[in-house]
């Protein structure tokens, strides 16, 4: 077999993947452009949109390829998905907020910089991870799914409490010989008020740690002179974090692949399809499944770091078990097992599902002078007693922010029913290393991906 | 088995099993600070006689929805998470009834149907309570179970059914996919707010003296009481009397094999649906009677906890899940003894993972299951 023919069955894939991948975006950023058209917008209005649209597929399919290392690699059924990037975001900012607290901000923080508080973040979502991995994972995969929807909503408890809204720092730690003098005054988790953060802009802290931030304010100023003249930089700001986010989803995607097709991605896969018989192969199964599981909550918790961090304020809410499933929605719309697919769905999601609804509402009531919507479902139906279903259609218009969740739970339901595997998932994926195709067919990049080399020797 | 012999075996325990030890550590204290309070004064027999009361009754609801739960979870092998949905549209529907009962002519049907929503009609105005509108609650309660069976067995004929054979896995995310549908399908009907359904103050309320004050017991709390213990010893001698008890067990244990002796499973199946969503819907309208408010989220709260019940009593045991479910209401309410009031669930599913490791069958799995 010639390295080249590998070469070439790897880069028919790799077309195919990303041309459905372009194909996918390239539908929904023009979908989303048209809508931006019919609603009128100037240029500034049609970038907010993109930046908006951006950040959820960023984020969506983040958080999706973050559960395909769970779920799709190794069957580890997590729920509790938003505890994660709850902690994530939540230590990130007691590190990164400022010492003191001032009017709005009640609580401080320790006031080092995003670029610890990040990855101690990350390092402490890991140490959860692995505090709920080291016994839950010898639970049954549905023990276990409600083991971890338990703990996020014990950490949305944590969250919410008045115990630990607010510590005072003492001015001194003295930790044996060590004497340590903290910055910050008052730290805690702000109890149901949540917390301000009131740290420097992520982006900021980015481009500066770069060396791009005066470039950046240079052409915020270019942009405000020639293209955009109103007070542009928030656009710009929004654009440059979504392809920001774009970069860390490439960045999960090339190390869940690389993780997938290494050694060790391929025991991850077959403690999936049957545990006992990689045990029975000496792989020592426990273990690895804690690694994947504490790397795929490390990843979570960057994924909440990097969701929540630029918008201002985070507080208990947000932390519902309703953001897990919306992830679970998006990884099952893609296919679990296959990291395109996990973006894709959570592409598909972010587009259709979670910001689609809304734009639908906002087409029709731009398309049609409507009048003001019921306030409640009895009002809407006293309009069928004169056969006037007008009522009812402006209350389902103005619950769209609802009912997009009783579109969700339908598609899920449909997709269970008529295609589990998503639309990239259970590919056939061939354990082995070495090319199995028979020499000289499997050169061919259109092949779909040997899938059935094995059977051909 | 000898001294020596148990002796060892629990140094051997100890020694693996580091987390037995602290579980051990936390109840000593727990023991420690409750008897010590008691004895200084810091805990009031009254107020602790009341948190048991109060932990009584939310168990009461937690076991009567979770014998459902658990009966399903065996039969048809999957954890159903749309359960504390099928328990908020039986609140509903039986609320919504009781409202139409006591407030029909003065108030437009579909306000009253609606259980107020956008603050049209008022519970309390309507003088809802188990004395002052016996009949609409009697007949609420009722809805509230046939609601949710005719819930429970259209979900099952169009979403279940055709994957019956599917792993357990795809049923539960299924599952996930009804319970958002259901829930926010309940809120496009009867809107976000949380309403007051009954008229607390003129509900009968006896103080019950205890050792060092009292506490008090409404007409609520023994309407409760009464119903759930009738439907609990309903269950029971629904399933020792009648084969279903069996047929059920037999199912539970291998599907095949129950349908090649004869058994007939869909129809086993349905009436697994019928008794549990029943008791659940009526579980669900008492719930609310007794709290006196109610949301689209309810059941979803309440979720976890049964699910934390009936693993602790072992899944497929009736009588586990009412234990368990007594146990997690205790739990839930007892526990702000010791911890800050906000932890008083996150206790109780402490409780449930505990279990899940060391007893992941459950404390009353292995006998009289039904």
């Amino acid at each position: 077999m010639s390295a080249e023919g590998i070469r070439g069955r790897f880069e028919g894939l790799f077309e195919r993947d990303a041309t459905l991948v372009i194909a996918v975006l390239g539908a929904l950023y023009l979908a989303y452009i048209l809508a931006g058209v019919a609603f009128g917008y100037e240029l500034r209005g049609q970038l907010n949109s993109i930046a908006n649209l951006t950040f959820f597929i960023g984020v969506f399919g983040m958080l999706a390829l973050a559960l395909n290392l769970h779920w799709g690699y190794t069957g580890l059924f997590n729920i509790g998905i938003v505890g994660f990037m709850g902690i994530g975001i939540y230590t990130t900012a007691l590190i990164s907020k400022p010492p003191v607290g001032d009017g709005a901000a009640q609580v401080g923080g320790f006031g080092l910089p995003l670029l610890i508080g990040v990855p101690v973040g990350v390092l402490v979502t890991a140490l959860f991870g692995l505090l709920v991995a080291l016994p839950a994972l010898r639970l049954r995969a549905d023990y276990l799914a409600i083991v971890t929807v338990a703990f996020s909503e014990i950490v949305r408890f944590t969250m919410m409490s008045r115990t630990f809204q607010t510590f005072t720092v003492p001015d001194t730690i003295s930790l044996g010989p060590l004497a340590v003098n903290p910055a910050a005054d008052t730290v805690g988790l702000g109890g149901g008020g949540g917390l301000i953060l009131n740290y420097t802009n992520p982006l900021e802290a980015l481009l500066r740690a770069l060396f791009l931030w005066e470039p950046y304010l240079g052409f915020v100023g270019f942009v405000e002179a020639n293209v955009i003249s109103n007070n542009p930089k928030p656009v710009l700001d929004g654009l440059l974090y979504g392809i920001v986010l774009i970069v860390f989803v490439g960045l999960f995607y090339l190390l869940l692949s690389r993780m997938g097709k290494s050694p060790f991605g391929r025991v991850l896969k077959a403690i999936r399809e049957d545990e006992d018989v990689a045990n029975a192969l000496g792989k020592d199964t426990d273990r690895f499944k804690l690694t994947a599981f504490v790397v795929g909550a490390a990843l979570m918790g960057l994924g909440g770091i990097l969701w929540y961090s630029g918008r201002g304020s985070i507080t208990p809410p947000s932390f519902r078990p309703n953001i897990t499933f919306f992830i679970w929605i998006a990884l099952i719309i893609g296919g679990a097992g296959s990291n395109t697919g996990s973006f894709l769905g959570g592409a598909i999601f972010a587009g259709l599902l979670y910001e689609g609804p809304r734009y639908f509402k906002n087409l029709v009531q731009t398309a049609f002078e409507l009048g003001d919507a019921p306030r409640n479902f009895g009002e809407a139906m006293a309009g069928f007693a004169s056969l006037d279903p007008m009522p009812f259609i402006l209350y389902t218009l103005d619950s769209v922010s609802q009912l997009r969740l009783v579109i969700m739970g339908v598609v899920l339901i449909w997709l269970m029913h008529n295609r589990p595997e998503g639309l990239l998932g259970h590919r056939k994926e061939t354990a082995s290393s070495v090319d199995l195709a028979r020499p000289g067919a499997g050169g061919s990049t259109g092949k779909p991906a040997a899938a059935d080399g094995g059977e051909e020797q | 088995m000898s001294v020596s012999e148990t002796y060892v075996r629990y140094r051997q325990t100890l020694s693996e099993e580091p987390l037995a030890i602290g579980v051990i550590l936390v109840a000593l204290w727990m023991v420690w600070s409750l008897v010590s309070g008691l004895l200084t004064g810091g805990i009031q027999i009254s107020s602790l006689a009341s948190l048991v009361w109060d932990g009584l009754l939310r168990g009461l609801v937690i076991g009567l929805a979770g014998i459902g739960l658990s009966m399903t979870y065996s039969i048809l092998n999957f954890a159903n998470f749309a359960h504390g949905d099928y328990l908020t549209t039986g609140a509903f529907a039986g609320m919504g009834t009781s409202y139409l009962i006591a407030g029909i002519g003065e108030n437009s049907v579909g306000a009253l149907l609606l259980v107020g929503a956008g603050g049209s009609v008022f519970g309390g105005a309507l003088g809802i309570g188990v004395t002052t509108a016996p009949i609409a609650v009697a007949v609420g309660a009722l809805v509230a179970g046939v609601a949710a069976i005719v819930l429970a067995l259209g979900i099952d004929r169009f979403v279940y059914r055709p994957i019956r054979d599917e792993s357990g896995i795809a049923l539960l995310i299924t599952s996930i996919g009804v319970a958002f549908a259901l829930r926010y399908l309940l809120q496009f009907v009867y809107g976000a707010g949380v309403r007051g359904t009954t008229a607390a103050g003129s509900v009968p309320r006896v103080n019950v003296p205890a050792i060092d004050g009292t506490f008090r017991v409404t007409a609520h709390d023994i309407s409760l009481v009464v119903v759930a213990a009738g439907l609990m010893l309903g269950v029971h001698v629904l399933l020792q009397r009648t084969k279903l008890g069996k047929a059920m067990r037999a199912m539970s244990d291998n599907e095949d094999l129950a349908r090649i002796t004869g058994i007939p499973t869909e129809r086993v199946i349905r009436t697994t649906w019928i008794v549990g969503a029943g008791l659940t819907g009526v579980a669900g309208y008492m719930f609310v009677l007794w709290k006196g408010t109610l949301g689209f989220n309810d059941g979803w709260l309440l979720l976890l906890l049964v699910f934390a019940a009936v693993i602790l009593g072992g899944i497929g045991s009736i009588y586990g899940a009412i234990g368990g479910g007594i146990i997690i209401g205790l739990t839930a309410s007892v526990s702000v003894i010791w911890i800050p009031s906000e932890f008083g669930r996150a206790a109780a599913f402490v409780v449930m993972i505990v279990i899940l490791l060391f007893k992941p069958e459950g404390i009353f799995s292995g006998r009289s299951t039904a």
